[in-house]
């Protein structure tokens, strides 16, 4: 009844063409860019800036990253963390060893360094595909880590192998609040968000799908594979940097090698699945569920049974229910919760008269 | 909706916390305990020996100088994005706010670095993170308490001397270095090399990859070598197959000595008969025969208020090293107390300043019914590390047993490279080291 876009006639191409077409979604998408931009800022706490908002914003432009060459170009890869790794790393010896270095050209750099790695990793899907070129991403996972912690030039000959982000400064204002960090990773994250969904709605993101549902046929169009297929790999790994690159600047401050595992590139993967392979919004639903619904789990806990549960069963329970609401929404919809969220809508559309 | 919701019960939760016991003063500690996952071993055993020791204190003396103790656990599975949500929800809780930050990884440990000097809680890290940090003129909010890698790494050559009969014996015998191929593993290369330099032994590095469960080639080496002394520097499921493999290519494990990653319960009984004899670095003993296991045993266990489900790893490294951490911060907490009054909740600037002037002699440690148990410990502006003592545990197949008396560091080989390093640190985030002769 309200969500309809009865009545609402597009009298150009331009507004036939838009991200919203419907009316009532793009107030929507305002009110909540409203929200985060105005709302947020006013009523978030120092927790709720440091400690929720911006990683979920982070890992989301991850999971972004990892959307474009999984979700649209088809190719499986683990090596997220890694590439975030090239990013933070990257943009810390440009800001290091470059003096007067503006933060977010060292970001950009850093996100480049991140592309070209990205490419050389993806050579082999040329020639492989599936399972199978998610083993050999997995090389790039252990093999960028193990050149991190091997040459020392990497973290400034640091003894503990650790880089300390240097404070950032955009025209001579420094974002060292958590409230500035916080802005400055959402206009970073939207304006990559804009242009993740713009690509995949021009002919680049169209190419990627073809080339995702048969790669033959997309060659038969005349799509070339191998541009396309590095395309997506440096795009990707260059998103995948910058929220590395962001990680260390925006959010943890020191961050080492180490901390770029498997197990984070595991947690992105998961991240698309739950979210909606194949969807920018599932992108940051499947963010925000993988990151917050263990610290959720964990303060329901200990304000409900925390008292009277051993800590070794609560802690362990936690972990049950989170397996238990992947595998539930997962049979619930395979498609992740994205399509969960269009299903709703299309609901709505036809509300209260289905028939 | 979430966000509301949980928002919504974070404040309920504060609510209760802050009026609830408003009548009695307490004074907060936030834990940031692992129980699940691959290090559950050592969170459990930590964390627990830890609990136990301040519900020792809460029960039979009515809290430190009239003031209860609250805490609070938080899950952090080992993960530094965890654990910095964890430091976050913690720092504002009880009266005073979070009064220590202690996360048992150093991971957690540099992701927070830079937020406990804002938010005015000291970082605590006992036998972990940053070494250089014992340089309180730049780190003055953190503290790496009692011993740190390289401090320890020194003791083992000293440990070493001593079994050969003297430091000049040293001279052209082979010590191999098995690390963790890690940032963890790494950092004492320095270290040993400047030694090997100074005492003129023979240093061969051997990585072993991450999580080490195969060490079949590295071990060769090691025969090949044929090295007087096999320095272990390991972690995780890499420690008992370092063990084994040593048994199996038959290098005496009398001449391994391990650090004390690799110097728990956990570590040997994988490795069956074959751990017998193997030596390990620990700056706390293992064992029940102290009055202050006795005392969590009787004030605690006897009224079923304990924090461990297996009883029989009380005594355990782990475990004891647990009540080390709870010594030292009550410890800390005394001291601050002594300053800024009894009977009040202390800031994290007051408990700061406890940790900085730590003193806790041999006859403080008796009083305690902890001699022995770890070693006595004076922390300054200076030194944030306050000993640097460790003793050297061997395992007879059933449990440890203590073979040297504290060992003390080389300081004057560690010292001048943690003040390079830390004033490297202060250079690249333009921090101005303290000057130490105008605190107090």
């Amino acid at each position: 009844m309200f969500y309809r876009e009865a009545g609402q006639f597009k009298a150009s191409y331009q507004e036939d063409q838009q991200i919203f077409p419907i009316r009532q979604d793009r107030i929507g998408f305002w009110v909540a860019m409203a929200f985060l931009f105005l709302a947020v800022p006013m009523i978030a706490n120092q927790y709720w800036l440091q400690a929720i908002l911006t990683p979920v914003l982070i890992f989301s432009l991850a999971a972004l990253g990892l959307n474009i060459l999984t979700g649209y170009a088809g190719q499986l890869s683990l090596g997220s963390a890694a590439f975030m790794a090239v990013g933070a790393f990257g943009t810390y010896n440009f800001m290091l060893r470059i003096d007067g270095m503006p933060f977010l050209v060292a970001l950009v750099l850093g996100g480049l360094c991140a592309a070209a790695v990205g490419i050389l990793f993806g050579l082999p899907s040329l020639r492989i595909k599936g399972f199978y070129l998610a083993v050999a991403t997995l090389a790039a996972q252990f093999f960028i880590v193990w050149v991190l912690v091997k040459f020392g030039w990497f973290s400034n000959y640091s003894t503990s192998g650790v880089i300390t982000a240097q404070q950032v400064e955009i025209f001579g204002f420094a974002f060292d609040t958590p409230l500035l960090k916080y802005l400055l990773t959402l206009v970073i994250v939207c304006v990559f968000a804009l242009f993740a969904k713009n690509m995949v709605r021009s002919a680049t993101g169209r190419k990627w799908m073809a080339v995702r549902d048969m790669d033959v046929a997309a060659e038969v169009i005349g799509i070339r594979l191998m541009g396309t297929k590095l395309q997506a790999f440096a795009i990707s790994s260059f998103y995948c940097g910058v929220a590395g690159a962001l990680y260390a600047y925006m959010y943890l401050g020191t961050v080492e090698p180490e901390g770029f595992n498997l197990d984070l590139s595991f947690r992105i993967l998961f991240m698309i699945i739950i979210g909606g392979v194949g969807s920018i919004l599932g992108s940051f639903i499947g963010a925000a569920f993988i990151v917050l619904l263990p610290v959720f789990l964990n303060v329901v806990m200990h304000t409900s049974i925390g008292a009277f549960v051993p800590p070794n069963i609560a802690a362990n329970l936690e972990l049950i229910i989170f397996g238990g609401l992947i595998v539930f929404f997962l049979i619930v919809e395979p498609h992740g919760l994205a399509r969960l969220w269009q299903l709703a809508k299309e609901k709505l559309r036809i509300w209260p008269f289905p028939h | 909706m979430q966000f509301k919701k949980s928002l919504m019960l974070g404040a309920a939760v504060a609510g209760l916390l802050t009026t609830g016991f408003a009548a009695a003063q307490e004074q907060y500690i936030g834990l940031p305990s692992y129980r699940v996952g691959a290090y559950a071993a050592g969170g459990t055993g930590l964390y627990g020996g830890w609990i136990d020791y301040m519900t020792l204190v809460n029960e039979r003396d009515g809290g430190v100088g009239g003031v209860k103790l609250t805490w609070e656990e938080c899950e952090t599975e080992y993960n530094n994005a965890r654990g910095v949500e964890c430091y976050e929800r913690m720092k504002n809780r009880g009266p005073t706010g979070n009064s220590v930050f202690q996360p048992l990884s150093t991971g957690i440990t540099y992701s927070v670095l830079d937020r406990v000097a804002n938010d005015k809680i000291p970082l605590v890290t006992m036998g972990y993170g940053r070494t250089d940090a014992a340089d309180g003129r730049v780190f003055p909010w953190v503290f790496p308490l009692i011993t740190t890698y390289w401090s320890q790494n020194t003791a083992k050559i000293k440990f070493i001397g001593m079994k050969e009969g003297g430091m000049d014996k040293l001279k052209g015998k082979k010590i191999v270095n098995i690390y963790h191929d890690s940032a963890y593993g790494k950092e004492t290369i320095p270290v040993l090399d400047a030694q090997a330099k100074q005492y003129g032994f023979d240093i061969i590095h051997i990585p072993v990859a991450h999580p080490g469960n195969e060490q079949q080639s590295q071990w060769l080496r090691v025969r090949q070598e044929r090295p007087d002394w096999v320095i272990l520097r390991g972690w995780g499921v890499m420690n008992p197959t370092a063990i084994r493999t040593a048994a199996r290519t038959g290098f005496p494990r009398e001449k391994i000595v391990g650090v004390w990653w690799s110097g728990s319960e956990e570590d040997v009984i994988p490795a069956g008969d074959g751990a017998k004899g193997y030596i390990a670095a620990g700056f706390n003993v293992a064992g029940r025969d102290f009055p202050v296991i006795k005392e969590i045993e009787k004030h605690v266990y006897a009224k079923n208020k304990g924090n461990m489900e297996d009883k029989s790893r009380i005594g355990s490294v782990l475990y004891n090293r647990g009540v080390v951490h709870g010594i030292i911060t009550l410890e800390a907490m005394r001291t601050a107390q002594a300053k800024f009054g009894a009977g009040k909740s202390l800031t994290g600037e007051q408990m700061r300043w406890g940790f900085e002037n730590l003193n806790i002699t041999d006859e403080r440690l008796a009083e305690l019914g902890a001699s022995g148990f770890l070693p006595p410990l004076a922390t300054s502006c200076m030194n944030h590390e306050g000993s640097g003592k460790v003793k050297f545990q061997q395992w007879d197949g059933t449990k440890w047993n203590v073979i040297t008396d504290w060992i003390d560091s080389d300081q004057s080989l560690v010292r001048p490279m943690i003040e390079e390093s830390a004033a490297k640190y202060a250079a690249e985030k333009g921090i101005t080291p303290r000057d130490c002769s105008k605190e107090m």
